[in-house]
């Protein structure tokens, strides 16, 4: 009889030690393998595309579901990232002393000087990573030294964003105005209108994002990412304790904003434009919906809501041209108001509930996630 | 419960990750055996199904509904007497969301998936230049209706629209033969201003007038005081007006608030018609020249027939305007094309397309198959105050499309 529970035991904590790497392995599996099988060109874009998102997300995660630091500008550094690679690849596209085709209808007689590193490929990826990261790095010391949070600092992420959208477009013969940039046929080689490099290319974006996702967990995972949920917590007491709040925000901030750059990067030769249309204030918005709907406290609700959010918007609007906005909408009251945890969350939400109801304490094996949870709660 | 180390945790997670990451992509690179040819017109069935892509959702909804409505007056109609090819036409909507990459990916949902044979939408040059690599690289056909910037010529984009040589140039023209010399330029800061203005001075260089202003202002842009005191310091013959949307309201009532009377310093507009009067308010507008090339109150018995069709399917109080009358035109172009092709594949087509002509609205409509562009006959109106246009100078005839400008020796060099 005690052996059997000893035994019944070891499977338990096995299942708990394994369940992480499974569900990895089996989500990577599904989208290197299942997904390019299964779905036609198309439909592997879009997933692409989602994907890209979901990248973006997993910052968000980190900085508003890890840090509480809610972000309402994720759209700048998507769209800096963005930009950076969409710079490198119009002019890879015009070939040596061509300008690209928007700033002949715009009137730039000479490529501007800022334009002209982009030529580098390396360039122009190192810029992905930095042009974010030191905005963000800088912003963050700027701000979180002042001890701004809460709702001033997502006002503050909003504004930027705005801002951000109103330069761009005033800037046409640097940026493309309104219509950003767009039009391009390679990416390092790849043939953008061919169906196996469109392949290749999706293959990038999932193991870039499992890449990324296994960093951030990691970076969860560490003395780091403890401090930043303390910060989140209590931030005045971490500071009594004589760590620097500010550093911790700054450094979580910075984080993200790379990832959304990274994603913006990635979105670039994926969907094949960058505009200001995605980086203002109603889509950076939607980042942050997407992972307040998959659930903000984990990073792997995050990466789902990008993908399920995306996903819906996708399919509703070719459904319900009409209306789908509202459908949409409709659903994002509805988790907000029974799900508050998200979508990820809803499995504990039924084994609390069922728990309840037989009159039991919830079960001796919680899961690191669930006691974060409880924490912020 | 045994602790587990988180070194060990993560160690472990790594390692099988990576194993499958490299499995994985060893499997997806092995199965790249290329299908090509997914695009392209399913027309097997006694039906054919045709895209129609315009923004329902989002500021340019206003706008772009009505030329939804349209085209899909026109199917309504053609299915009544028969269709084409004998097929009947089956319109696939879908919502552009006056968001750009979404046009994008929804044009190539249209293609991929509903396998169209042709797909009318679009308005913005922004929402255009996002569908254009779609559609070339698809080598599928996108029919475009609305009046642009010129300086494109696709191979797989059909303008039913105006270009500048059948818009802004016979607009200019006009000003000229009023004897206007000093013109000042207010327009959104979007291509389409910017790229106008650009012509417009050119212009004005060659014909002695005189450029003595330009302000650009953001879309949705709302207070105009300073531009409008610039306007009144710069004491201009005219202005030429490439504002879009919103702000026009914005723009006409506070310059009535000056007291400038259209009479005295007219106000040439090239993205306002009759929905848009509407909108801004007829009162505001009264006196006010534009430049299109059709009007609700455009005559011929084609015209005649067309309004009373929309009002009969969308309502007596509907108004009709030039980028409806181009949608329209757009699906009877098409139509008119691929009989003559007696094919629906794209590229017969482009290759039948030249010369195909239509008895439309604004009169005789004819395609050019070197640009993809439509003979059109310029018009300038005077808005009215019951807010319909009455038309008061136009072309001789239908004007050749010249993208490029470049029978215009003046605009070389742009």
């Amino acid at each position: 009889m005690r052996r059997l529970r000893e035994a019944a035991d070891a499977v338990a904590s096995a299942a708990v030690r394994w369940r992480g790497p499974v569900v990895f392995v089996a989500v990577a599996l599904l989208l290197l393998v299942a997904a390019p099988a299964a779905l036609s060109p198309f439909r592997l874009e879009l997933l692409a595309k989602y994907l890209c998102f979901a990248i973006a997300a997993l910052g968000i995660g980190l900085a508003w579901g890890k840090g509480g630091m809610l972000t309402l500008g994720q759209g700048v550094f998507f769209g800096l990232g963005g930009y950076a690679m969409a710079m490198h690849l119009k002019l890879a596209e015009a070939g040596p002393g061509q300008l690209p085709d928007f700033m002949v209808w715009s009137g730039v007689e000479t490529l501007p000087a800022v334009w002209e590193p982009f030529r580098q490929p390396w360039f122009a990826l190192l810029m992905v990573v930095v042009l974010p990261g030191v905005t963000a790095f800088l912003l963050g010391l700027l701000v979180f030294g002042r001890r701004v949070r809460g709702a001033y600092f997502a006002i503050l992420t909003q504004a930027l964003a705005a801002a951000f959208v109103i330069w761009l477009v005033g800037q046409q013969g640097l940026t493309g105005g309104t219509n950003g940039l767009t039009n391009f046929t390679s990416f390092f080689g790849l043939d953008l209108a061919d169906e196996n490099d469109q392949r290749v290319l999706y293959s990038v974006v999932a193991v870039v994002l499992g890449l990324l996702y296994l960093a951030f967990r990691q970076v969860v995972a560490s003395r780091f990412g403890r401090l930043l949920v303390a910060v989140r917590d209590g931030e005045d007491r971490v500071r009594f304790l004589g760590y620097d709040p500010a550093l911790v925000k700054t450094v979580a901030f910075t984080l993200s904003a790379i990832s959304a750059g990274i994603a913006g990067a990635l979105f670039v030769p994926v969907v094949g434009i960058i505009s200001p249309a995605l980086l203002g204030v109603v889509p950076s918005l939607e980042f942050v919906f997407a992972v307040a709907v998959g659930g903000r406290y984990t990073l792997a609700g995050a990466v789902l809501g990008a993908v399920l959010l995306n996903y819906g918007k996708t399919t509703f609007s070719e459904h319900y041209a009409n209306g789908w906005l509202y459908l949409q909408g409709t659903l994002f009251i509805a988790v907000m108001a029974y799900a508050p945890k998200g979508v990820i969350g809803v499995a504990g939400q039924v084994r609390d509930f069922v728990a309840a109801r037989r009159g039991r304490a919830a079960p001796a094996v919680v899961p690191p996630a669930r006691v974060e949870e409880g924490a912020a709660a | 419960m045994r602790k587990i180390s988180l070194g060990r945790r993560t160690a472990r997670l790594a390692a099988v990750s990576l194993a499958v990451l490299l499995a994985g992509t060893g499997c997806a690179s092995d199965k790249s055996t290329a299908k090509t040819g997914s695009a392209g017109a399913d027309t097997s069935g006694d039906t054919v199904k045709v895209g129609v892509l315009h923004s329902l959702s989002g500021t340019m909804a206003i706008s772009e509904v009505t030329v939804k409505n349209s085209v899909l007056l026109a199917i309504d109609e053609i299915n009544a007497k028969g269709g084409v090819l004998g097929k009947k036409i089956q319109p696939v909507v879908e919502d552009g969301a006056s968001d750009w990459p979404t046009f994008a990916e929804k044009a190539q949902k249209l293609i991929s998936n509903d396998k169209v044979a042709v797909t009318f939408g679009g308005w913005t040059s922004a929402s255009r230049k996002a569908m254009l690599p779609v559609f070339e690289k698809n080598k599928q056909l996108l029919f475009y209706p609305v009046q642009y910037e010129g300086l494109e010529s696709s191979p797989y984009i059909f303008y039913t629209g105006a270009t500048t040589n059948q818009q802004i140039v016979p607009g200019l023209d006009y000003l000229k033969a009023q004897g206007k010399k000093k013109i000042f330029l207010v327009g959104s800061d979007y291509v389409f201003p910017r790229t106008a203005n650009k012509i417009i001075k050119k212009y004005a260089e060659a014909n002695g007038m005189q450029i003595v202003g330009e302000e650009y202002t953001p879309l949705g842009h709302t207070e105009y005081s300073t531009v409008i005191n610039k306007v009144a310091d710069a004491k201009p013959d005219a202005v030429f007006n490439t504002l879009n949307g919103d702000s026009n309201v914005a723009f006409f009532k506070q310059l009535r608030g000056t007291g400038i009377k259209a009479a005295d310093m007219p106000v040439l507009s090239v993205s306002i018609a009759e929905e848009e009067v509407r909108g801004i308010g007829a009162d505001y507008l009264a006196g006010q020249p534009v430049a299109w090339n059709y009007y609700q109150t455009t005559e011929g018995p084609r015209n005649t027939e067309f309004v009373a069709a929309y009002k009969a399917k969308y309502g007596a109080d509907k108004v009709t305007s030039d980028p409806m009358e181009a949608g329209y035109n757009s699906v009877y172009l098409w139509k008119a094309a691929v009989e003559k092709a007696n094919s629906f594949k794209p590229d017969d087509v482009k290759k039948a397309c030249d010369g195909v002509s239509i008895d439309a609205p604004e009169g005789k409509v004819t395609i050019d198959g070197a640009t993809q562009h439509v003979y059109k006959t310029a018009r300038i109106g005077v808005v009215q105050p019951d807010g319909l246009i009455k038309e008061v100078w136009a072309s001789p005839g239908p004007i050749k499309p010249d993208p490029y400008l470049k029978e215009y020796p003046w605009a070389q060099g742009l």
